[in-house]
């Protein structure tokens, strides 16, 4: 209880992940050209540090959303700040909240029309699992049923210091992906789609 | 009580009652339109309250609540069975009553009810091609008969009526939502200004707006039906999540419903802090309204200001409550954790800077030339519209109705404080956003004079391990942050209830936008969405 | 003053004293200055994002960029790496060719439009004596821009912003010529040069009398309805739109589009700063000898610069402060207002330059 006793993160934590781990390994594993790999550097420096958020929220977690962009938590200060209404612009999908059946197709429009490199966080516990509406007849139970997510943040909803961990460890992850050669995202995310297929979808 | 059981034997002499918590109105269904017309012409019942559709197992039919506003806001309810299970109809009520359109068609998709003479029966929450009626309590939930569906929903515009013909059989008129030839624009489901994942469909003459479609269940999560499934003290936790902005309204009015079935008596001092929690949401809520209506008009740096405020009410919450939101606090019987030391300096600090802040959001924003000139005279709602539509809360007391939960059905402690109600007579978007921001203030009111008058004592009742309430039906009001939340629960005397339905004063605030929005620019169509502020998830639940 | 001719033309000597042939010593000059433009137009445009980042969020009480980079200095290369590689989307049903022509033509006409203004004495690319009309002429390429990439969008959205980036641009360019022609009226040329050194003893805006002043608020008010900024941001108004006429941009195409708005900016400022605070001109007191020299010391481009982003800062200030008004309103505002306003404020400073009442 109480504000005080809330201590930032050591170091050691946050940079103890298994998964970023294993992505480097790999990368080590298969190896890269100099240049090529320096200038892959430069760009995930780049994309890294320039996160633009689409505006998308359902629920609660879009209010929190709103507070990580207010004053207090400014997510500007990293680069996250340019906010885009057209997914188009934008570079990764922050699912706040439950999606429903009805919003599914929706949902994963919006995913298309997104511009590569693009990334999505399942914000909160409905994102992530389905929270606490998961046996429900219409609920999705996790986003990633139906788009192929790269962050989970659980919470209900996430605390905007839970979030901002959630992004690092985006920008972490964005850090040593391949832009150049090698197995890179849009292959994966190929290969997600053809385990969830749409059924005639009218995307695009 | 028996005066108004008298008069409605007089209109309609067949009616038998049941007594209860409210009167309670058998009317059979060939009768019901008339009656219901007798009820709002006759015997003054001008706001239907709530339409809760009822699966009885061995019938369906609808339980509505009308409270007649000139007779002290007595509330009556009256039962409706339809005569037949397979094909269950019932004669609607929307041209009566303008807010039953959407209630209705919520009806109509959850229990497949149909409503004759409804201009416009459509499913409301789920897919055009949602196979079964998921509140019925035959539905077969098996996954593979509703899977997630990727494709669109095919044919957006067809609706129908229907009508019953000469042999009183069902007869069903093809529509039209929009003409082939209108411009309809898109709004939503995802886009900036619709707070969520609520959706417009538009059709433009120009920048003009003729026609608004309302098209909603983009995060319908079948709270009600999940309840059925659950035991009273886990159902709580659905409410923080419905309107985030009212959690701590939305969950005292269940909890007060559920303490009313069992007759638990609440502890003073767990009641004042309801209050004063109930108090410093509404804050909360009201800052973020304040903020998204600035941003929503382009005044970005307004929306910031606001924020910073509504910071401090979170850390008063967090500190007390141990979250930011869906902070899970009501318990039946009281709340679930004593206040934290610092509670009353907190708020003392918050009532103290309120009134200066207030003045710097005025100078920032509602002070602004361009900003008046936006709100003013847009979206008018008039008072006759508002009490026919069941606008409650600040956008019904912005067409100067007075609607006031606290004061009409007082409970808690708010019969022993001072406050007024803020009315004011604009009818339009200037005067819902002022009545808000006053509100704070009265907040404040309310809050000074209870911080000081926090009586010691238990902040929980003793209430039973295994809650079962008595078979019966309850309804219970509230004044939430954007008007008057219901929830009706019907119990048979089990763990689980029967039945629960949650009225929510956003579900009734996008019933108007047509009637709001029609002849005004798109812009305003925003302004209009931004001054009702409804919450997305409240209107789906 | 310092003549920054003398630099060009000590070059172009030089290149010809090596017997380089003069066609070919033109071309090696346009070479020179294409690249320094666009230098100059990229670091110009990536400083503004950053200003106006900051300014920002200094209003809204909060910090603005800080991680990349020292204060976030990096910032906005970070975002130009990401913007480069961005995919670029093509659609079912657009205008393939005009959909991808738009954001070039906008960030044709803004170049052009930098390339017009004066750094210096002497700094500058071009100096004929109609300067301050073929800047006007350009800057209405860019609706055409603007307009083009509504349309082959095939999106409601983007054809509202864009027929609305039409009306506004149409109407307010009105009032933006009317406020300049007011100056021109007062110093009796077009030639930019002249302009400035007009103003060695005091800026237009003083000496202009009541007259330049409304000139000047008109002309700001008048800028930022040019450059679609707020309260004037209706045709890319984020919250009824999305994102207005480039809705269905990616990549770097927005990236052009993002650009040319940073520029044109900057460009009004600079506009401004020329015809109303002396452009170059650094502050003269008559009489006060000293305090000229020392203000003579500080190079000509700084003023510039420095009165530019006075201004932006003014414009930035406004978009961060006001709500956004409603295309009836603005329009309204335009035509019964701020128009007959300036038409009257002509005629008044007609007046005063005839009677000889300026200073």
């Amino acid at each position: 209880m109480g504000l005080d006793k809330i201590k930032s993160m050591s170091r050691e934590d946050f940079k103890n992940n298994d998964y970023i781990d294993k992505l480097v390994e790999e990368l080590n594993a298969t190896g890269a050209n100099v240049m090529v790999g320096k200038f892959d550097d430069l760009i995930n420096w780049g994309v890294s540090n320039s996160l633009w958020p689409l505006c998308f929220g359902t629920s609660c977690c879009a209010i929190e959303f709103m507070s990580l962009g207010a004053a207090r938590y400014d997510m500007a200060r990293f680069g996250f700040e340019v906010a885009r209404n057209s997914p188009r612009q934008a570079d990764y999908v922050m699912v706040q909240g439950t999606i429903v059946h009805r919003m599914a197709p929706v949902m994963r429009r919006l995913y298309e029309q997104l511009a590569e490199p693009k990334y999505v966080i399942a914000c909160g516990g409905c994102a992530v699992s389905g929270g606490p509406f998961k046996n429900s007849y219409c609920v999705v139970p996790g986003v990633d049923q139906i788009l192929p997510v790269d962050v989970y943040i659980p919470g209900c909803p996430p605390r905007p210091e839970a979030m901002f961990y959630g992004l690092m460890q985006l920008q972490r992850k964005i850090k040593v992906q391949k832009f150049f050669g090698g197995v890179n995202r849009k292959e994966k995310i190929e290969e997600f789609f053809a385990e969830h297929p749409e059924e005639k979808g009218q995307i695009g | 009580m028996s005066d108004i059981k008298d008069k409605i034997l007089k209109i309609y002499p067949e009616a038998t009652f049941e007594e209860g918590e409210t009167l309670l109105v058998n009317v059979a269904e060939k009768d019901w339109f008339k009656v219901a017309g007798d009820l709002k012409d006759k015997l003054g019942f001008d706001v239907l309250t709530a339409v809760v559709g009822m699966d009885w197992k061995d019938s369906l039919g609808v339980m509505y609540y009308l409270t007649a506003t000139s007779r002290d806001w007595e509330v009556v309810s009256f039962k409706v069975v339809c005569a037949d299970k397979e094909d269950p109809y019932i004669h609607s009520v929307s041209s009566l009553w303008k807010v039953a359109n959407f209630q209705e068609r919520e009806v109509y998709d959850m229990f497949g009810i149909k409503f004759v003479g409804h201009p416009d029966m459509r499913r409301f929450f789920l897919r055009n091609d949602w196979v079964g009626h998921p509140l019925r309590k035959d539905y077969d939930a098996n996954p593979e008969l509703n899977p997630i569906r990727m494709e669109d929903e095919q044919n957006e515009d067809d609706t129908r009526t229907y009508e019953l013909d000469e042999n009183g059989k069902l007869k069903e008129i093809p529509g039209k939502v929009f003409e082939e030839d209108e411009y309809v624009v898109n709004i939503g489901p995802q886009h900036p200004s619709t707070h969520g994942v609520m959706r417009f469909r538009a059709s433009l003459n120009g920048e003009v707006v003729k026609k608004v479609d309302v098209v909603s269940g983009y995060i319908h999560r079948g709270i009600e039906k999940l309840s059925e499934g659950l035991t009273y003290p886990q159902i709580l936790h659905f409410t923080d999540r419905m309107d985030y902005m009212s959690a701590h309204q939305n969950r005292h009015c269940l909890c007060m419903c559920i303490e009313k079935a069992l007759g638990i008596e609440v502890p003073r001092r767990a009641e004042v802090i309801r209050t004063m929690m109930d108090e410093l949401m509404r804050i909360s809520s009201h800052l973020l309204s304040f903020g998204c209506t600035a941003m929503d008009l382009g005044a970005t740096t307004a929306f910031f200001y606001g924020f910073r405020e509504r910071e401090m009410v979170l850390d008063i919450f967090e500190k007390t409550c141990g979250a930011r939101m869906s902070m899970n606090y009501n318990v039946i019987g009281g709340v679930i954790a004593d206040l934290h030391p610092d509670f009353q300096k907190d708020v003392k600090e918050l009532i103290r800077i309120m009134p200066e802040r207030l003045k710097e959001y005025h100078t920032v924003f509602s002070g602004n030339i361009i900003a008046m000139n936006r709100l003013k005279k847009v979206g008018l709602l008039s008072k006759e519209d508002a009490i026919n539509y069941d606008i409650t809360g600040p956008s019904g007391r912005g067409s100067h109705w007075s609607c006031d939960c606290r004061k009409k059905h007082p409970y808690s402690v708010y019969p022993e404080v001072e406050f007024d109600e803020i009315l004011e007579d604009g009818c339009d978007s200037y005067a819902r956003y002022m009545v808000r921001m006053k509100e704070i203030e009265q907040s404040c009111r309310i809050l000074e004079q209870l911080v000081d008058r926090i009586p010691e004592g238990d902040i929980r009742a003793q209430v039973p391990k295994i809650i079962k309430l008595p078979a019966g039906h309850w309804y219970q009001q509230v004044e939430a942050s954007r008007g008057t939340f219901g929830v009706y629960i019907e119990s048979t005397g089990e763990k689980t209830p029967f039945r629960v339905h949650f009225q929510s004063p956003c579900f009734n605030l996008v019933g108007v936008m047509d009637l709001t929005c029609s002849g005004y620019m798109i812009a305003d169509l925003i302004t209009i969405g931004a001054a009702l502020d409804f919450v997305i998830p409240d209107i789906d639940r | 003053m310092f003549n920054f001719g003398q630099w060009t033309s000590a070059f172009n000597n030089w290149l010809l004293g090596l017997g380089v042939a003069d066609w070919l010593t033109v071309l090696i000059e346009c070479v020179l200055i294409a690249v320094v433009i666009l230098g100059v137009y990229t670091v110009l445009a990536l400083f503004y994002i950053l200003y106006e980042r900051k300014l920002c969020a200094w209003f809204q009480c909060r910090l603005g960029p800080m991680r990349v980079g020292k204060w976030g200095l990096l910032q906005v290369f970070a975002d130009m790496f990401k913007i480069l590689i961005k995919e670029l989307i093509s659609l079912k049903g657009t205008d393939r060719f005009l959909f991808k022509l738009a954001p070039y033509l906008v960030i044709t006409s803004s170049v052009v439009m930098l390339a017009c203004l004066p750094w210096g004495n002497g700094l500058q690319i071009i100096n004929w004596n109609i300067g301050i009309f073929f800047i006007l002429a350009v800057s209405s390429v860019g609706v055409l821009g603007i307009l083009l990439a509504g349309w082959s969008s095939n999106n409601k959205y983007t054809l509202i912003g864009a027929m609305r980036s039409g009306a506004q641009m149409v109407s307010y360019e009105i009032s933006l010529g009317l406020a300049i022609m007011t100056i021109v009226v007062l110093a009796g040329t077009m030639d930019i040069t002249t302009l400035v050194a007009e103003q060695e003893y005091g800026w237009f805006l003083f000496t202009g009398h009541l007259p330049a002043l409304i000139a000047f608020v008109i002309y700001v008010i008048a800028a930022t309805a040019e450059t679609n900024r707020g309260p004037f941001d209706l045709p890319e108004a984020e919250h009824e739109l999305t994102a207005g006429y480039h809705t269905e941009y990616s990549g770097i195409h927005f990236g052009f589009f993002y650009l040319a708005e940073y520029l044109n900016l900057f460009i009004v400022s600079g506009i401004a700063s020329l015809m109303f605070l002396g452009g170059w001109m650094p502050l003269h007191v008559p009489g006060w000898d000293g305090f000229n020299m020392v203000m003579n010391w500080i190079p000509g481009p700084v003023w510039f610069l420095g009165k530019a982003f006075f201004i932006s800062f003014v414009i930035i200030w406004f978009k961060w402060t006001f709500p956004r008004v409603r295309i009836d309103q603005m329009l309204a505002f335009e035509w019964k207002y701020l128009m007959p306003f300036s038409l009257a404020n002509l005629v008044l400073m007609t007046v005063c330059v005839a009677l000889g009442w300026h200073f």
